[in-house]
């Protein structure tokens, strides 16, 4: 009988760093993380840390400036609206929606996109020109016209918005889970699955869909910022959230009538917008170089070379 | 001798990657003089290529050099000091005095220029030639590397061009600045035995006609033999052996020169058993202390636990680094030669059995293209009314060129290719009536291994699971304990520990995911196994073992194997009886002693003629 190989791999006794310590030796995309637990905390415990109701009025505290300026108040840190309401509880309740509307609308387009991409992807055929059609047309249709037109029909609300939102994202999805898919397809191993006898549906949860994390990760990272643009866009235009209801984008949207008189109206939410984007465009970029195997190794020579 | 061209010293090169420090090649010299050839072999992470990257100067993140030096003509082309004077030279030197041509043709080549434009290029920029000129001379170096009517090939795309023509084009191209030296990493590779033949002829001719160096990067001895004067044998990062052609490859004195050759299959060989070097390379990581070889060296003696340096042989006719070298003649019993050609026959007498596999006039045809919408779509017939049997208990090797439908005859016994018209039978059924129900019952029966061992077993899934999918999927065992016990047995009928089952692919050798990917299709105990190319992604120490695991598997378990391989060394090896494909059609079948001994078709006998072999006659030894 054939001897037994010894055991590779194992020798060296060194196994590789995890993505956290990886994530460690990144500093900018730390800086996104730690943002964004933040910003999560904030959003779990907004009842806890808000100095005020958000929607409490106060005609006589209106259009107060932030603490530090003239005729600031430290009741109000960041000063009030034109309504008399704290900006800074509103951020606070704000983020609520922002990152709800931003994880429901990723989960609900990225399901319902990458079941459609492996279906399109690995059954081919039929179904995959009537899949691929269907992408096609509503890629072309235009988004935000699309979701102003149900959003006026249907009147807007919280669920509505995510539901719109998913019905414009889910053919990223479903295209990039396609290719992938494609390309997987012929593998020797998806192969090997079918003619062992797996079913469509395990070949294409248990052998692609693994397979297609890496990719699907960053995207929905990316989506993610888009949301919360797109969520911002919407209720700025009045087609969003609806107030009572606090937003960040809905607070751009009010704000704009006082913009020369009380710029911190516009300017805190809109600050908040763009760092929560920002910090995961940032994760975005951190997890694309993660996922790819030699981008990685580059990255990690590039920092252990010693300098010369 | 004369002056060497090229002189390496104590080159190291390493790469820095997150699992620690790869010491890819691990301080090797050499000298190459005006008009040599020289061949650099070893198995797949021996640093053969990396050796040759960093002759170019093309090592980049995450590996860097580290020591050691390489001259052109006397003077520095790279060191590790980094000086920009070094820099230029290496420049000026890399693409008009050396020239490098790489292993893919498919890939070496822009798409979007001509052939004659891309060699008008190097003419431009190395020869300073006009652009008209640069034209004349592309279509005489198109015809000095014997492409037929070079005139109308020169104005051609490369997509128009086969493999074996582009590889000549990327000669073309590199011998356009007129070079002293030609860098060649596994040329021939990618490439069909007979156009490999072609090119190596070209290579020797060539290398005759214009005083050329070359530096042969490959893993095949066959291709060392065929072309080259000289021989370095690179072992983890080290050269073991090195010397004249001739004497090494008929009396190595390095263990491992010595095992590799015996691993090596030979066409006109029969024997029970390949040998092997048994175990895996070293890792890398580890820093150099004893013998590299050492643990896998029968040789080994207690000096062994220093590193040997790299000697000058007694005679001067070549370097070894071997505390304990192979002092006899490496083969102590001569081997069986082409006459002795009474092996019994391993199968039954045909007549005597029903076949277990019968195939009758069996086409497979594909569409191409998009489907039109009028009409039937235009197809291409992969497989053109094939017929053979396969009876119980013996292997049938089917070989063929790339192209030649072998594969997908293959995959057609499973219906995992459509069965276009014919039948093809399996032990009494007509496998392309059945429903899908029946098809999968029937499939348990037969089972197919893929030839790539990395892309065959998903990276995400652990040993266990990917052997015991079958089980589950077949709803054949659900209870868990007697899974993994029988997950653990198959891992040991192929060779590999219990504890193998928790990881994942990645963390195995290509030898032993092939090993995986056997437990896989044994799964379910299968008749028949549909090996498709099974060790032809494998190193040669590594092939002997997988090879002779597929034999001892047939022996203890009665299968039955369809054994497909364009290697005819290796088929001759394993098989039985052999069935020879050429564009769709089986061209001569028969018991392989017969076809490899008096083949009756033309392309059997060419096909055999283009395997580079190492001649083993004793009036090979003196050789130049």
């Amino acid at each position: 009988m054939t001897s037994v190989e010894t055991s590779p791999g194992a020798t060296a006794g060194q196994t590789t760093p995890g993505l956290w310590a990886d994530l460690r030796g990144d500093g900018t995309a730390m800086t996104g993380v730690v943002f964004l637990v933040l910003l999560l905390l904030v959003a779990i415990f907004a009842p806890l840390i808000a100095p005020h109701d958000p929607e409490a009025q106060n005609i006589i505290a209106r259009l107060k400036p932030p603490a530090w300026m003239d005729r600031g108040d430290w009741a109000h840190v960041l000063g009030t609206d034109h309504l008399g309401r704290d900006v800074l509880s509103r951020l606070i309740h704000g983020s609520r929606i922002s990152l709800i509307v931003g994880a429901a609308t990723v989960a609900l387009a990225g399901g319902f996109g990458v079941l459609m991409g492996l279906t399109a992807g690995y059954v081919g055929g039929r179904t995959d020109n009537w899949i691929s059609a269907v992408i096609d047309t509503q890629v072309a249709f235009p988004g935000l016209l699309l979701a102003l037109m149900i959003l006026a029909v249907v009147g807007p609300s919280t669920m509505t918005v995510i539901v719109v939102l998913a019905l414009n994202g889910w053919m990223v999805y479903a295209r990039v889970t396609r290719g992938v898919v494609l390309s997987l397809k012929h593998t020797a191993f998806v192969e090997a699955a079918g003619l062992l006898g797996c079913s469509t549906w395990r070949v294409m949860l248990r052998h692609l869909l693994p397979n297609l994390s890496a990719p699907l990760l960053t995207l929905a990272t990316l989506e993610f910022a888009r949301i919360v643009l797109a969520e911002a866009a919407l209720s700025f235009l009045g087609l969003g959230v609806q107030p009572p209801a606090t937003s960040w984008g809905l607070d751009v949207a009010q704000g704009k009538e006082y913009m020369f008189r009380a710029w911190w109206l516009v300017t805190f939410p809109g600050l908040a917008i763009a760092l929560t984007v920002l910090a995961i465009n940032l994760i975005a970029t951190w997890l694309r170089v993660t996922s790819d195997p030699l981008e990685r190794e580059k990255r990690f020579a590039r920092r252990a070379r010693p300098a010369r | 001798m004369s002056a060497p061209l090229l002189e390496v010293d104590g080159l190291e090169v390493e790469f820095l990657t997150r699992r620690g420090t790869v010491h890819a090649v691990r301080g090797i010299s050499f000298d190459l003089g005006p008009a040599t050839t020289m061949g650099l072999v070893g198995e797949s992470g021996c640093g053969k290529s990396v050796t040759a990257m960093a002759l170019m100067g093309l090592v980049d993140l995450p590996g860097r050099l580290k020591a050691g030096r390489v001259r052109w003509k006397g003077r520095d082309i790279l060191n590790t000091e980094g000086d920009p004077a070094t820099e230029a030279y290496r420049r000026e030197v890399c693409g008009r005095d050396i020239a490098m041509i790489f292993q893919d043709p498919m890939t070496s080549l822009d798409p979007l220029f001509t052939i004659g434009a891309q060699i008008a290029e190097v003419l431009e920029r190395h020869r300073g030639m006009s652009a008209n000129a640069a034209r004349t001379r592309a279509t005489e170096l198109l015809d000095l590397v014997q492409i037929p009517h070079p005139e109308d090939r020169v104005d051609q795309y490369p997509h128009e061009f086969s493999g074996g023509m582009r590889q000549r084009a990327l000669i073309a191209m590199a011998l356009a600045a007129e070079p002293d030296l030609l860098i060649a990493d596994e040329p021939t590779t990618a490439l069909d035995v007979t156009v490999q033949a072609g090119i190596l002829d070209l290579l020797a001719d060539l290398q005759a006609r214009l005083g050329l160096s070359i530096l042969m990067i490959t893993h095949d001895l066959g291709v060392v033999a065929r072309l080259c004067q000289r021989v370095a044998v690179m072992y983890a990062g080290e050269i073991a052996e090195e010397g004249a052609a001739s004497r090494l490859l008929h009396a190595p004195e390095h263990p491992y020169s010595a095992g590799l050759l015996a691993a090596t299959p030979r066409l006109m060989e029969s024997g029970d058993r390949l040998s092997t070097i048994e175990g895996q390379p070293p890792d890398l990581r580890l820093p150099r202390t004893a013998c590299a070889f050492r643990p896998r060296c029968a040789n080994a003696v207690a000096a062994c636990a220093q590193a040997p340096d790299l000697r000058p042989l007694p005679d001067g006719a070549g370097r070894l680094a071997c505390h304990n070298p192979m002092r006899a003649a490496p083969r102590a019993e001569p081997r069986p030669t082409a006459t002795a050609t009474a092996a019994p026959a391993r199968t039954q007498s045909p007549d005597a059995v029903q076949p277990l596999v019968r195939v009758e006039d069996l086409t497979v045809t594909f569409p191409v293209g998009k489907q039109r919408l009028f009409g039937p779509a235009r197809t291409m017939t992969a497989v053109d009314g094939v017929s053979f049997e396969i009876y119980p208990g013996e292997t049938l090797g089917l070989v063929g060129e790339s192209g030649s439908g072998k594969t997908t005859t293959g995959r057609a016994l499973l219906r995992a290719a459509p069965i276009s018209s014919g039948r093809v039978t399996f032990d009494g059924q007509d496998v392309g009536a059945q429903d899908a129900r029946a098809l999968r019952r029937l499939r348990r029966d037969m089972q197919l291994i893929f030839q790539d061992p990395y892309s065959s077993l998903n990276p995400r899934m652990t040993i266990a699971q990917i052997v015991g999918e079958p089980l589950i999927v077949h709803g054949l065992e659900r209870d868990p304990a007697r899974l993994r016990a029988r997950v653990e047995d198959l891992l040991g009928l192929v060779g590999l520990p219990a504890d193998a089952a928790d990881r994942h692919p990645h963390a195995f050798s290509g030898g032993q995911r092939q090993r995986v990917g056997i437990a896989r299709a044994l799964t379910l105990e299968p008749r028949l196994i549909i090996a498709d190319e099974p060790v032809s992604a494998l190193d040669v120490s590594i092939r002997a073992q997988v090879v002779n695991l597929m034999q001892d598997l047939q022996a203890r378990l009665g299968l039955t194997y369809l054994f497909i391989a364009h290697d005819l060394a290796v088929v001759r090896h394993i098989a039985d009886r052999v069935a020879i494909m050429q564009k769709g059609r089986i061209v001569e079948i028969g018991p392989v002693e017969q076809v490899y001994f008096d083949p009756q078709h033309p392309y059997t006998r060419s096909l055999l003629a283009s395997v580079p072999e190492i001649d083993d006659s004793p009036g090979a030894l003196t050789g130049t």
